[in-house]
Formats: C-alpha cells, sequence, structure tokens
C-alpha cells in the first residue's frame, strides 16, 4: 500500500515532446512506472521514442487509459495544461514546471473546485512509491520502498532525508513533493491525512521551509488527528526577512514565515524538528525507537 | 519585483485611483521645476529608494516655499537613509518625487495581496493607517477587515462598499472609496501584483479619498507579460551581484557571512546555509544553481561567489540527482582553474556517480577538500575560514 501513486497508475506526460518532458518520461518508464503516452498540441498521430503523442488529453485518456498526469509545458502555458487534465477528469495531475505566474494557479485552484482532479505541485519533484511507481524527476534510486512517508516542500532537500533514510535501513511508503510556490494544488494536511490512513505507513517526515502558515496550520493538525509520529524539519532557518530564497513562497514578509515561529509550534504540537538538515534521518530513527516502531520500519537490507 | 512610488502612482492614476498630483526629479533643479508646475503653496519632497519607513527616516520633507523645495532636494538627493527595511547599510538617495501637499483629514489602510490558506486574492483595509499593518494585526487585529475575492467574477462592488464601511470612511465619501478600490484591484490583477499598498489611504479636506502613497510589488514569474513593468525596474536599487545571478538564470541573495556557498535546489540551498551556522560558521550567500547545473553555469556561480569580498572560503554541496557527480565534478575543476582559486574549497558530492566525481576532484591536483556529507563539509569549511 502507499498513497496516490503504485504499479497501477498509468501516466501520460503534458508536454512530452519538449527535451525535459522526454527525458523523464523515459527515467520513469526506466523505474517501471506505466508511462502510456504523451500529449503535445499539433504533434497527435505521431510517436517519440516509442510514446505515442496525442493533441489533447481527453485524447490520450480515450486511448491510452491514463489516469494520471506529469505536466512539464512552460510555464506561460502551464496554468492551461493543467486545467486540460482536470477537464479530462484524470484523478492525478502533478505538475513540475517552475515560474507559473501566482495569478494564473489563483484561477486554477477555483477552477477546480467540485472536480475530481487531485494537483500535486506546480514548482515540484513529483511523487514516488519506491519499487512501484515513480513520476517526476527524483532520482530513484536513492529511494528502497518501505513505512515512512515524506511530504515536502523542497526537492534536493526531500532526496537528501530519502538518501539519509534509506543508507539507515529505512524504507519509504511515499514521498510527495508539494512544491514551492505559495499557491499550489496539495498541501501538508491534504498528504498527512492519506499518510494516517494509509496502512502501510508507519510515521512521517515533514519538510517545510520559511514563508506562509502552512507549517503551522497542519502540526496543529497533526495534534489533533495523527495517529502517527511525525517528525521535520524547516529550511530557512538563516534567512534573511522580505528576500525571496530561491521558491516564490520562500519569503518572510512582514515579520510572518520565519522558521524560528514554524519551528516553535511544530515543537508545540509533539512533532520533533531536527535542528540541522543533517539530522533528518536520525531525528526520525530516534523516534521510531521510543515508540517501537524501529524494526517494522527497517525495511532495507 | 519593486518599483519606486512615483511609478506605482503613475499606474493608478491610469486605472483612475485618486493619487496627489506630483513629479520625479533627479537634481534639485528638476525638483523646483516640478515644484513649479503643481498647483499648491505647500510641496512635499519625498526621497524614492525600495523599502519602507522614509518618513520616520527624514526621507519627506513639508516646504513651504520654492526655494524650500531646493533646500530640501539637495538634502536628501546623495544622503543614504536608513530605515527599518534597508538593513544598516542603508539606501542612498538618487531620486524624488515632488508633490503638492495635502490637507489630511485622516489616514486609513488599504492592501490587496494574494492570501496563501485560501490561493484568493484579498483586500484588507483598517481605519489605522499611517502604521505599520503588521503592528496593528498584533495589536489590534479586530480593525483589520478582509475582502475574499472570487477569481471568477472578481472584486464586486458591494465587497468594496461594505469595506469602506467597515473601516468607517465618512459616509458621504464611501462611493469614492469604492471606485478608489476597485481601481486598485485591477491594477493588481491587470499587472500581476504580489503586492499592492496603499499606506495611508487619506480622507483629504476637500473630500476627495487618495493615495499618499504606494507600493506596487509585481510577481517576477508574471514578467514575461508586463514588459511596461520590466521597464521601470531600477538598477541602483538592486545588489550589484544579484543583477548579475539574474542574468546567468541563478538564484542568489547576498548575505553578511563568509562563507560562500553553492548548492543545487532552493530548500536544500536554505538548508546548506543553516548548516553552516549551526556548525559555528556565517553564510555569505544562498545560492542555487538549479537542478541542471551545466559547467558554465557553475563557472559563472564561482566568479559570483568570488565577486564577495568577504568570502574567505566556498562550500559546494551537491545532490546529484538527475545530474551526474561526474559531470559536475568536472565543472567544479574547469570553473575552479579558471578563476584561479586560492581560497579553501570544500566540496561535498551525493548522487548518481558520486565515486568517479570524487575521483575527478581528487586527480585535478586543486586544492579541494572533500567531504563525507553534509554535516561534515560544513564542519570543514567552517574549521579551515576559521
Amino acid at each position: 500500500m502507499s498513497i496516490l501513486v503504485n504499479k497501477d497508475t498509468k501516466v501520460i506526460t503534458q508536454g512530452i515532446t519538449g527535451a525535459t518532458g522526454l527525458f523523464h518520461a523515459k527515467g520513469c518508464a526506466e523505474y517501471g512506472t506505466q508511462m502510456v503516452g504523451g500529449v503535445t498540441p499539433g504533434k497527435g498521430g505521431t510517436e517519440i521514442e516509442g510514446f505515442p503523442v496525442y493533441d489533447t488529453v481527453e485524447e490520450a485518456v480515450k486511448a491510452t487509459g491514463a489516469n494520471a498526469s506529469v505536466i512539464y509545458v512552460a510555464p506561460p502555458f502551464a496554468a492551461d495544461a493543467i486545467m486540460e487534465a482536470v477537464d479530462a477528469e484524470l484523478d492525478l495531475v502533478i505538475c513540475i514546471t517552475e515560474g507559473i505566474p501566482v495569478l494564473d494557479m489563483v484561477k486554477v485552484q477555483r477552477y477546480m473546485e467540485g472536480k475530481k482532479t487531485r494537483l500535486i505541485g506546480p514548482n515540484c519533484p513529483g511523487v514516488i512509491t519506491p519499487g512501484e511507481c515513480k513520476i517526476g524527476i527524483m532520482p530513484g534510486y536513492i529511494h528502497a520502498p518501505g513505512k515512512v512517508g515524506i511530504v515536502s516542500r523542497s526537492g534536493t532537500l526531500t532526496y537528501e532525508a530519502v538518501h539519509q533514510l534509506t543508507t539507515n535501513g529505512i524504507g519509504q511508503s511515499t514521498a510527495v513533493g508539494i512544491g514551492g510556490d505559495p499557491v499550489n494544488g496539495t498541501n501538508f494536511i491534504d498528504v498527512l491525512k492519506m499518510f494516517n490512513e494509509d496502512p502501510d505507513t508507519e510515521a512521517v517526515i515533514m519538510i517545510g521551509e520559511i514563508g506562509g502558515t502552512a507549517e503551522e496550520e497542519a502540526a496543529e493538525w497533526v495534534k489533533a488527528n495523527m495517529k502517527k509520529p511525525v517528525v521535520g524539519f524547516i529550511g530557512g532557518q538563516t534567512a534573511p526577512p522580505g528576500k525571496r530564497m530561491g521558491h516564490a513562497g520562500a519569503i518572510i514578509s512582514g515579520g510572518k514565515g520565519t522558521a524560528a515561529e514554524k519551528i516553535k509550534t511544530m515543537e508545540s504540537c509533539g512533532i520533533r524538528v531536527a535542528k540541522s538538515p543533517a539530522e533528518m534521518g536520525q531525528t526520525l530513527i530516534s523516534v521510531l525507537e521510543e515508540k517501537g516502531l524501529l524494526e517494522i520500519c527497517k525495511t532495507v537490507k | 519585483m519593486n518599483i519606486h512610488e512615483y511609478q506605482g502612482k503613475e499606474i493608478l492614476r491610469q486605472y483612475g485611483v485618486a493619487v496627489s498630483n506630483g513629479k520625479v526629479a533627479f537634481t534639485a533643479d528638476e525638483a523646483v521645476e516640478a515644484a513649479k508646475t503643481l498647483d499648491s503653496k505647500v510641496y512635499v519632497v519625498k526621497a524614492q529608494i525600495h523599502a519602507g519607513g522614509r518618513g520616520k527616516a527624514g526621507g519627506v520633507k513639508i516646504a513651504k516655499s520654492l526655494d524650500e523645495v531646493r533646500t530640501y532636494a539637495n538634502e536628501l538627493l546623495g544622503k543614504v537613509l536608513v530605515t527599518h527595511q534597508t538593513g544598516p547599510e542603508g539606501k542612498e538617495v538618487k531620486r524624488l518625487l515632488v508633490e503638492e501637499g495635502c490637507d489630511i483629514k485622516k489616514e486609513y489602510y488599504v492592501g490587496v495581496v494574494i492570501d496563501r490558506k485560501t490561493g484568493r486574492v484579498t483586500l484588507m483595509a483598517s481605519e489605522e493607517g499611517g502604521t505599520e499593518i503588521e503592528e496593528v494585526a498584533e495589536k489590534t487585529p479586530e480593525k483589520i477587515f478582509k475582502e475574499v475575492v472570487d477569481p471568477a467574477v472578481g472584486l464586486q462592488v458591494f465587497q468594496a462598499r461594505r469595506l469602506a464601511l467597515n473601516i468607517n470612511i465618512p459616509k458621504e465619501l464611501v462611493n469614492k472609496a469604492v471606485k478608489f478600490m476597485m481601481g486598485l484591484y485591477q491594477v493588481f490583477i491587470d499587472k500581476d501584483c504580489s503586492i499592492a499598498e496603499i499606506n495611508p489611504l487619506v480622507v483629504t479636506g476637500g473630500g476627495d479619498v487618495m493615495a499618499l502613497d504606494a507600493k506596487l510589488n509585481f510577481d517576477s514569474n508574471a514578467l514575461f507579460r508586463h514588459k511596461d513593468v520590466v521597464a521601470l525596474r531600477d538598477l541602483d536599487e538592486e545588489d550589484p551581484k544579484e543583477i548579475q545571478a539574474s542574468k546567468f538564470d541563478l538564484n542568489y541573495v547576498a548575505l553578511d557571512g563568509n562563507i560562500g556557498c553553492m548548492v543545487n535546489g532552493a530548500g536544500l540551498a536554505m538548508a546548506t546555509m543553516d548548516i553552516i551556522k549551526f556548525h559555528g560558521g556565517e553564510p555569505a550567500n544562498f545560492l542555487d544553481v538549479g537542478g541542471g547545473a551545466t559547467a558554465e553555469r557553475v563557472t559563472e556561480a564561482f566568479k559570483l561567489i568570488l565577486s564577495d569580498k568577504n568570502v574567505k572560503g566556498v562550500f559546494i554541496n551537491i545532490f546529484g540527482g538527475i545530474m551526474k557527480c561526474d559531470v559536475i565534478a568536472s565543472g567544479v575543476v574547469e570553473a575552479a582553474k579558471q578563476v584561479q582559486l586560492n581560497i579553501p574549497l570544500v566540496v561535498r558530492l551525493e548522487g548518481t556517480n558520486v565515486d568517479l566525481g570524487k575521483k575527478i576532484l581528487r586527480e585535478s591536483g586543486l586544492n579541494i577538500v572533500a567531504a563525507e556529507s553534509m554535516a561534515d563539509g560544513a564542519d570543514k569549511i567552517v574549521s579551515l575560514v576559521k
């Protein structure tokens, strides 16, 4: 078991004829994901490296039976691509594209109200259920199947956490990158809820960063609802206020969204927060040990 | 992206949002000429820098004659203003806004932002104008009123009216306030703002509702569709190193420390700054070379880090996922040769082809210290610069 994606997930790539889209479509197919085709308007009916290409998402879904899509479309056109995928009633849409205007995402969120699709991202590395399905740009080989869920606003920092876990014998159930943008499809709480209900997830690592109050809200939710241990890390403890730190959402504005504030709230809600990014894995291990969950989580031989 | 107050007011004017009459001036002569064209006996001479808190820092002067306009213009131009938003080094004043004086009866606040929680554009207003809105939010949160906008239909008149009534705009001026807010919202949407803040919004003795100050920030992700906004960029207001970085698509933010960092990925880059601090050092910058770092970008990133004279050592922390470590290692070696590196360099590589990458670094003949992990790397660079 896992959340969001598994071995049965069938994926189409929007923007498959672009260099990035094609590169990662191949990478995901090699990992074992069912990459069933792609969409590039105007190139329907052709084939690229064995992937059939369609003009529209609707057509691609009809022909391939896909239930998920991954988007690499350039920022000016990415919001449209997301809405097209939502209109085609896919279960899951993962948008990797970085640099989408925020007001475009405001419209997308409004458009998605009442629709069945879940959006992950934008500006995220994607979702992986190790050993079953990888959708996105993360390096597959650092992951290992297991019982720890990961949810994160950052890509490379997630890889760092995964690496620390795998090298310590701890596999992952699913790793979800929710992305670094201020307005996105799925937030921490959405993912924590899924992990809470997933019988194969025993514990969760939540990786946040400066900007906004999503971590605080998630921490309050954890305190009230979470049945499984959660540990955390917050990036940007040394970031100056008023400066955008790479991610569009990573900015301390008006004194709000500081790492110190987030860490304080998380700890008061029972989430143990790693002091240093090098200690994410160890922090989780110490909590697993205390809860008697370490053995069951040691899935990497 | 930020712009100056006078530029913001020019945009507001185009949308029918009331602002005081005024003109920009780069010299004292221009300031006097600007004042002559204004229909007023009192002038306001305002320093134009990209930071708030100018009034408190002495950057806003009231002149009662053209002579006084000249005196104040001379005083302000070239002056370094230190406000709570500039940092201790302050910002040099190079432009002035000369405006008609205004008979203020009461000051209010109105701002448009994107609320991350709801994912909606939100108008905020308060009758506590002129002070920092964060302060109002802290001390008297009941005095801040909000209207959340449905993007399908935009801001509705009844919402603007409710806001105006809530903040106690005089009844006879509510319609003017509504027109003001509708215009401000439209600017926010049409120009892809990230913040449009009017503090203070004033009601005048003459019965006008107008913006005394204007702060417009723009979503840098949307600048591709706003050439007019890009044209307003003032490079004097930005850190030269950050300008250089933006030319090469590098995410760079200058900091005060002495350890330069080069990292792939924004989250890891922030975490690298944190771990340097955790090990007792001070990061000199935030630098994300991106997921697809090429040798050329690594070289440019290197040059950028070394152009900061405070830098006494460099820490490269790369988690090569899609990027292979051997490619990155070759890029680092090439760049280090090109820039003739003569300060300590610690490199931590992890990910695809890591052994090959480490071998390349080892055999380069350069003085590169290899780190086994992020913590090891931070520890090594901190002790090397001490």
